[in-house]
């Protein structure tokens, strides 16, 4: 054998993930959003979570409604499709176009007027029929393109520049999702980058539906001290129900089983391994589930981690029953009977 | 057409009239009348009579009055016709003025316990003894509501002599074959007929007999049932709807076929999705989606359903996403009259979402029709990347009609400009060195060129949005980039002018006339041009099958004096659109428009034409 010859050190070798990309490659347009809005961090976090996963972008579908956040699957994965749909009915475009091929990955980005007031409707229909996708409620309890109103999960009691003393009380997206029996649910914080990317590839990998309701404090319109949509509520409040981690299908896995851990294992075989950091959470208690939620809300606090889960129920696409190659890809010998077939049906009038 | 009339034998009657009147059904809704009525008509059919059936029902499930009219027409003529020769009266509820409405001579077979009261002396009465037949077929009391009405079913045919092999077997294919109902129900028809042929004197002149040149390579069936096979024969992938009288049955009629035709025997896996949404608002985003992605996608709808529908179909229009909307028209505005029929949807649907914007609408006159244009409709949608509409109205959607046979679609599956990954990689080629964009027109036509999701091709990905772009799909608020993208929507417009289905003309030497109408309209203007040529008036007719109009409509209008825009709406909505492109020739055109929810008739095209 001859000699390896000796490599001459590269200026700096680019960092590659599994399918040989670099993470630039996951970017998308400049975000036109506001300087430090919390929507732009939830972005970065998807394109690090999607790049680390090795996602093929071009199996990925992009989905959102109207509004701010709505305007992010621009800014991130600029090799998938996206479609930019209609305010608070972009859960219908999704099912039509997953059910069309289910072989994309859906991820939707909406936001708490999108999803919580005018689509509420869609919303919970989508959780309902269980179809597999992410969907991220980029939460901050206002409107901000239309500058600054309140939205349905704003806080009773809360004041905006422009809007007033809000009197109403709040929807919880979470809660909203569990009523309509999702099968993953949890909730993040736009400034929490390690947990909230856990949280993605997990609802990811998710053979179901996953909310994931992200609170996103509005820089311009609602960064109060006192919301609990604002960055210093998030910071000062945020307490994880556990500390998480992803095992990824693709690595070996190796958990050392630890008294307060529970392992979640995904359709795709990757698992989820919670750290409790409160002993008794268990998340695949429903009605812990609703209780941790409903304390939160008297308490004013802002729980974060995965408040329930369900891998095992079948997807929307399982009960569909439809053949292996997606509709959108069946040829005209597929799709149109044979002569006879038709001569059958017509005898039988 | 050869008609050739066996002659019934009777006795002691002057002057038969066969296979020439009407029957009308008097019943109660949800008392099983329709299998009856559907009986009648059949075994009417197999005989070989023109017949046509108008079910003239309440919105309810049970207990309204309901009214079944079945016109029998040796000459072939199969539009509504108001006149009734043979009542039959099941009904207390109405039965003092159903049978007022018989024409004199007609006769009148009721129910024997109905408090009437025998006041006219130009009908032939026949009472039924409804209960006593039904008690002594000694049936189980849930069924013997429903069976009562088999007793009509009975009497009548002893009448007007149909034969009764052909009542058989319509109870037969009624059932599909179960014999116990078959045996309970044919038992009762049996026993009314026996109990006429000793009890009646049939000294009434109506009658039926057998006919051949007529029924000969037709089918007996309702439009929804026809655009439900039509889709499942033309490479539907994806349907979503939302139950609305009086569209359901097109949806339910997809969801029966496809189960048979549409899954492989083995596995049962289905090459199709049909899902019922929570609303119209989620029905036609699903459609979107599922278009977008690369699916063959439609929805049958109602006038309610096309103004939830109208956001997305304005998003349809100009993010270019193909999609098929059934729209079995009932009577609007509002809620309306949810089980009449009518044609108010053409200007909504032809115009629907705010901005500028038109939609390609087809309009098909019979269930024939609707198979074959549920095919066309798809090929245009997705040529032209746009929502189609189709127009069909709850006469032609869920009234039986003797229609042609459908044909096996030949034509190959127009699926449009869809580019795979290796197009894609050859675009620049095969396109002059230009670039790929989503919204750029290369071939002159208005169209341009889309990839689906899934494509393994670096340069595929776009982002769909119903915000201002550019051609290659960008974000933009440029004045300049709006406007040409808005003017190139308007040239693709133009382009579906020459893809649309044809009118159909059918021009007569000498006419000074022209009739123009549309769907269901056919059979009424059919009748009233025959009438009109017996009083010496010839015209000339052009069925509008799709809009936009093309050339043909003009070339017609400029021929004719005077041209007579016939339909069912108030507003002479097709009038209004024919003026929009005919300004110039506007003088000639007269508004013919009724709207009462019933199917328009012959006599009163004639009257609106003749006054």
């Amino acid at each position: 054998m001859t000699a390896t010859p000796t490599r001459t050190p590269a200026a700096r070798a680019p960092k590659l993930n599994l399918i040989g990309l670099e993470k630039t490659e996951y970017k998308g347009g400049d975000s036109t959003l506001c300087n430090g809005c919390g929507h732009d961090s939830i972005s970065a976090r998807i394109i690090n979570a999607a790049w680390e996963m090795g996602l093929k972008q071009h199996e990925v579908v992009k989905f959102s409604g109207i509004g701010c956040s709505s305007k992010t699957p621009a800014y991130f994965l600029g090799m998938s499709h996206g479609f930019n749909s209609l305010h608070g009915r972009m859960p219908s475009v999704a099912t039509g176009a997953l059910v069309a091929n289910q072989r994309l990955i859906g991820i939707g980005v909406s936001g708490d007027g999108d999803t919580a007031s005018i689509g509420i409707g869609q919303f919970k229909h989508l959780v309902r029929r269980n179809v597999p996708m992410v969907y991220i409620v980029e939460n901050n309890g206002v409107y901000g393109l239309t500058k600054g109103q309140f939205s349905a999960t704003a806080d009773q009691g809360q004041t905006l520049k422009y809007a007033g003393t809000n009197p109403y009380m709040p929807l919880d997206i979470c809660i909203e999702a569990l009523a309509a029996n999702a099968t993953f649910v949890a909730r993040s914080f736009a400034g929490d980058a390690k947990q909230l990317e856990v949280l993605l590839k997990a609802a990811i990998a998710h053979r179901g539906l996953a909310v994931l309701d992200v609170i996103s404090p509005c820089v311009t319109f609602n960064n109060h001290d006192e919301s609990t949509k604002s960055y210093a509520f998030g910071k000062e409040h945020e307490t994880p129900l556990h500390d998480l981690s992803f095992v990824p299908s693709y690595e070996q896995i190796e958990i050392e089983d630890y008294d307060d851990e529970t392992e979640v294992q995904l359709h795709d075989g990757s698992w989820l391994v919670l750290k409790k950091l409160d002993a008794a959470y268990d998340p695949t208690d429903k009605h812990l589930a609703y209780r941790t939620l409903e304390d939160a809300r008297k308490q004013q606090k802002l729980i974060t981690g995965i408040f329930y889960i369900e891998p095992e129920t079948p997807s929307f696409l399982d009960i569909l029953q439809m053949t292996d190659t997606p509709l959108a890809r069946l040829d005209e010998s597929r799709t149109r009977p044979s002569r006879e077939a038709l001569a059958t049906l017509m005898a039988g009038l | 057409m050869s008609v050739i009339v066996q002659e019934p034998q009777t006795e002691q009657v002057n002057q038969l009239v066969v296979n020439d009147f009407n029957i009308n059904v008097a019943t109660a809704n949800g008392s099983g009348s329709q299998t009856s009525n559907n009986m009648l008509i059949r075994s009417l059919y197999k005989m070989g009579i023109p017949v046509t059936g108008k079910n003239l029902f309440p919105s309810n499930i049970q207990g309204l009055p309901t009214w079944f009219n079945i016109r029998l027409s040796k000459d072939g003529f199969l539009a509504r016709r108001e006149r009734i020769e043979v009542m039959i009266c099941m009904n207390g509820a109405t039965v003092a003025e159903d049978m007022e409405s018989v024409e004199s001579g007609g006769i009148i077979l009721y129910d024997d316990a109905l408090p009437i009261a025998n006041h006219r002396k130009d009908v032939h009465y026949f009472p039924m003894p409804v209960k006593n037949l039904v008690k002594a077929a000694n049936v189980p009391y849930n069924l013997q509501r429903y069976i009562a009405n088999m007793v009509y079913v009975g009497v009548v045919a002893h009448l007007l002599e149909i034969e009764m092999d052909e009542i058989k077997q319509a109870l037969i294919w009624n059932f599909g074959g179960k014999t116990k109902p078959i045996e309970m129900n044919w038992g009762i028809v049996t026993a009314a007929y026996d109990w006429a042929q000793e009890n009646l004197t049939n000294d009434q002149p109506y009658r039926v007999g057998r006919m051949t040149g007529f029924n000969e390579g037709t089918l007996l069936v309702d439009g929804n049932t026809a655009g439900a096979l039509g889709a499942v024969f033309s490479g539907f992938t994806f349907a979503a709807w939302y139950p609305i009288t009086p569209s359901s049955s097109m949806a339910e009629g997809m969801i029966s076929y496809a189960a048979q035709v549409r899954r492989d025997p083995e596995t049962k896996q289905a090459t199709y999705a049909i899902i019922q949404a929570e609303d119209e608002l989620a029905a036609i985003g699903m459609v979107l989606g599922a278009g977008w992605a690369g699916a063959r996608a439609m929805t049958a709808t109602s006038g309610p359903g096309i103004s939830l529908m109208a956001e997305y179909v304005g998003y349809g229009y100009f993010a270019e996403i193909p999609a098929v909307i059934w729209n079995i028209q009932r009577m609007g505005p509002s809620t309306g009259l949810p089980t009449r029929t009518s044609q108010g949807d053409i200007l909504a649907s032809y115009f629907l979402g705010h901005g500028d914007g038109r939609h390609p609408v087809l309009l098909p006159a019979d269930p024939t029709e609707c198979f074959e244009m549920a095919g066309a409709a798809f090929d245009l949608a997705e040529r032209l990347q746009t929502p189609v509409f189709v127009l069909s109205d709850l006469d032609i959607g869920m009234n039986l009609w003797i229609t042609k046979e459908f044909e096996y679609p030949e034509k190959p599956l127009d699926r449009g400009k869809v580019l795979d990954a290796e197009a894609l990689t050859k675009f620049k080629d095969a396109h002059g060195g230009q670039r790929w964009g989503r919204y750029l027109d290369v071939d002159g036509d208005g169209i341009p060129y889309r990839t689906l999701p899934g494509t393994d091709n670096p340069a595929a990905a776009y982002f769909t949005r119903g915000t201002g772009h550019t051609e290659y799909a960008t974000y933009s608020e440029r004045p300049d980039v709006w406007e040409s993208n808005m003017q190139r929507l308007a040239h693709k417009f133009e382009t579906a002018r020459t893809l649309v289905p044809a009118p159909v003309v059918d021009e007569v030497d000498g006419a000074r006339i022209g009739i123009i109408s549309m769907g269901s309209n056919h059979p009424a203007i059919i009748e009233a041009r025959a009438r009109l040529r017996d009083e010496g008036i010839e015209t000339s007719y052009l069925r509008v099958r799709a809009l936009p109009i093309n050339g043909d409509v003009r070339t017609f209008v400029e021929k004719y004096d005077k041209i007579y825009v016939i339909e069912n709406n108030r507003d002479g909505q097709l009038c209004e659109i024919l003026l929009v492109d005919l300004h110039d020739l506007g003088y000639k055109l007269v508004s013919v428009a009724k709207c009462d929810g019933m199917p328009l008739s012959a006599r009163w095209i004639t009257e609106q034409v003749t006054k």
